[in-house]
């Protein structure tokens, strides 16, 4: 009985309890703090929680697209920086009305995500490789744009944007992240690009026997994160009223952080853009708390996000071989096994 | 190691390249040639590129292991930081003398050394992930050292680590000499190379022919750890101080480049850490070119994320067989 109960059990992917852990450690958190502090159980704190996660948020979206065809991006902060400084520069200096700025600095972050994923797969670079020496380009530009580092956008009304547009209490970032992140989880589950998009990850060669067309739909996946990174950089720029060459530094890792926390395994193939979303909203709660805590410093967010995210992964794979070890299965064939292989050539 | 003609060291084109870059700053930078002895002390332009060049030659030497194994290490920038705060902070603080605060420092290296070769040979992590975790982690960590502050130090033996010399040479030109010296004769004199070569080819083959994957993958993420905190000490007393937030940012990059400069595959299987010395002391002088020819110093960022692409497509196997192909069809 026993036995048939944790094999119906091991039928359930180890995903889902990764995504049950991230629900429940989420939970767990946030009433644990608000334990401690009352104001925390309102719909005020939690739309402050979602405007503060919006821009690690989409970053982190983009990036599970590309962690779940099997490769990273550790470029997204770079591309934040350089998205927020063009967004500051075609509206401040060039007078470019919004509905023509915005989406021409995502089709920027897109063809730069494109070219990432061209080279990843057409030179069979490792894609931490290229997308850290994107990094540096990104950054790079960026500081070379500016003297200062820095465009305010004192000529344009964008602060009405950040605090003035509120639906049921959540700010324009806050919607733009749900929006983004209901979309994500549609394209993902229904499209056939977010199939392709699993499949690469779960396996390139039976992904290709499947007929399904690896190049475009890997090019697709760094395209996404590009597009994803860049409006997170409109998003950034929007709500500080400045373009800034230094934003989004470290972001990579927390991006990365709340995509593996929220229940996709580094290894690829499966996952889920609400538990990103979840991930996400984790680490920003712990900031919160680290910071209105007052006593810890705020490096102590950097720490405590890196030692998650460590916790998940690890968690994750002893998970994979539990469930397999209760179907009877083989822990070596276990797919998370696949970790185990230093750093994955294909990718 | 499957094609036994291919893991012969390739330090030629480095050291071609390198010749080219210096020959062009022979010609077309002024007073580059200048080279004397000043007070029984070599000095010069050139000297200079080399003594700077130093902490990323210890650092690009430890990461070509790392990188043999197949794996790459992201935390030597932090790893860099971490050691000059821990330096910085004993000295100033309870006051310790150099040599302990010296020890303290590698130690932490070692530590962190050894926290990354657990992850990734005893649990299995991807090396990537692992070490962006300890990049964050080691980087609060320093942070939190030295409360972020700057932290400048006066000891004179830390200090004669940068600015001393022995004989006419600068001492950390004679430090990273000995350090590659050193691993080059441990590596190439034992089996510890062939090893770390069997790995990176194929770990599960290593494994059953015998090779001790964990304690030779463990042996190279502690060298890069330890050799990250030897250049954060000489970077520390380069500067008379610890400066948490920004040192060795960015560096990892600088240290890839050089290890793939200098004819290291990136899958792993192939390594030569003569080849990565090279590589770092190209990318120095890369840097001085770039700044005597008047460019932004933020562009040099620019140029060698261009660099590393270019020279990773044209070391990239598919690049090389689509030539081949193309070379065999006319």
């Amino acid at each position: 009985m026993t036995l048939r109960l944790l094999r119906s059990l091991s039928l359930v992917p180890a995903s889902a309890w990764s995504l049950l852990a991230a629900v429940t450690l989420l939970l767990a958190i946030y009433l644990s703090a608000g334990s401690v502090f009352p104001w925390f159980m309102s719909w005020r704190t939690a739309a402050t929680i979602l405007d503060s996660a919006a821009t690690l948020g989409l970053c982190a979206i983009g990036m599970t697209f590309v962690i779940l065809a099997g490769g990273i991006d550790l470029s997204v902060g770079a591309v934040l920086a350089l998205a927020s400084l063009v967004t500051a520069i075609a509206l401040q200096r060039w007078g470019l009305p919004a509905w023509l700025a915005i989406p021409l600095v995502c089709a920027i972050g897109a063809t730069y995500g494109a070219a990432v994923g061209g080279l990843v797969h057409s030179a069979r670079l490792p894609s931490f490789l290229v997308t850290l020496a994107g990094m540096f380009l990104a950054r790079g530009v960026a500081l070379l744009m500016t003297s200062e580092g820095r465009i305010s956008m004192n000529r344009v009304p964008v602060h009405l944007w950040g605090s003035g547009v509120r639906v049921v209490g959540l700010t324009l970032p806050a919607l733009v992240f749900l929006a983004t992140l209901g979309m994500g989880a549609l394209v993902l589950r229904w499209t056939v690009f977010g199939r392709g998009v699993r499949a690469i990850g779960g396996g390139e060669h039976a992904a290709r026997l499947l007929g399904i067309r690896v190049a475009r739909t890997r090019v697709g996946a760094f395209a996404v994160c590009g597009l994803c990174a860049a409006l997170a950089g409109v998003v950034h720029s929007v709500g500080v009223g400045a373009g800034d060459a230094k934003a989004g530094e470290l972001m990579e890792l927390d991006a990365i952080a709340g995509v593996v926390i929220g229940g996709t395994p580094l290894s690829g193939g499966v996952g889920s853009i609400v538990g990103t979303g979840v991930g996400v909203s984790i680490l920003k709660v712990i900031e919160l708390v680290i910071v209105s805590d007052g006593s810890l410093s705020a490096q102590w967010a950097k720490i405590v996000g890196g030692g998650l995210l460590l916790l998940f992964v690890l968690l994750q794979r002893s998970v994979g071989r539990i469930t397999k070890v209760w179907a009877g299965g083989r822990t070596d064939l276990d797919p998370h096994r696949r970790e185990a292989q230093p750093v994955s050539r294909a990718s | 190691m499957s094609r036994p003609g291919r893991t012969a060291p390739r330090v030629w084109w480095p050291l071609i390249a390198l010749a080219a870059l210096t020959g062009f700053n022979l010609l077309w930078t002024d007073g580059f040639a200048r080279l004397g002895l000043d007070d029984g002390v070599l000095r010069g332009p050139v000297v200079d590129v080399v003594r700077n060049a130093a902490p990323l030659v210890i650092i690009a030497v430890g990461m070509a292991l790392v990188i043999a194994t197949a794996g790459v290490d992201l935390s030597v920038g932090s790893t860099l930081a971490m050691a000059g705060a821990v330096v910085a902070v004993l000295l100033t603080g309870p006051r310790w003398g150099p040599v302990p605060a010296i020890a303290a420092g590698l130690g932490a290296g070692l530590g962190i050394g050894l926290v990354a070769g657990v992850l990734v040979s005893g649990i299995g992590l991807q090396p990537i992930v692992a070490t962006l975790v300890l990049l964050a982690c080691v980087r609060g960590g320093a942070q939190l050292l030295t409360d972020g502050r700057t932290v400048s130090f006066q000891d004179s033996m830390v200090l004669a680590l940068a600015s001393g010399h022995i004989g006419a040479i600068p001492v950390p030109v004679v430090v990273a000499g000995a350090w590659l010296v050193g691993l080059v004769a441990l590596v190439r004199t034992t089996a510890l190379g062939l090893f770390l070569e069997a790995i990176g080819d194929n770990p599960v083959a290593a494994r059953l022919a015998g090779v001790p994957v964990a304690r030779v993958m463990m042996f190279a993420y502690v060298v890069a750890g330890v050799g990250a905190a030897l250049a954060g000490i000489i970077v520390a007393a380069d500067i008379r101080a610890a400066d948490p937030t920004t040192a060795g940012k960015a560096i990892e990059l600088d240290a890839i480049l050089a290890v793939v400069l200098g004819g290291t595959a990136l899958a792993g299987g192939r390594f030569s850490l003569c080849g990565a010395a090279v590589g770092a002391v190209l990318i120095k002088l890369l840097d001085t070119t770039v700044v005597a020819r008047g460019v932004p110093a933020q562009a040099t960022l620019v140029v060698k994320a261009g660099v590393v692409l270019v020279v990773c497509v044209l070391l990239s196997d598919r690049f090389r067989a689509a030539l081949l192909g193309g070379l065999g069809r006319r």
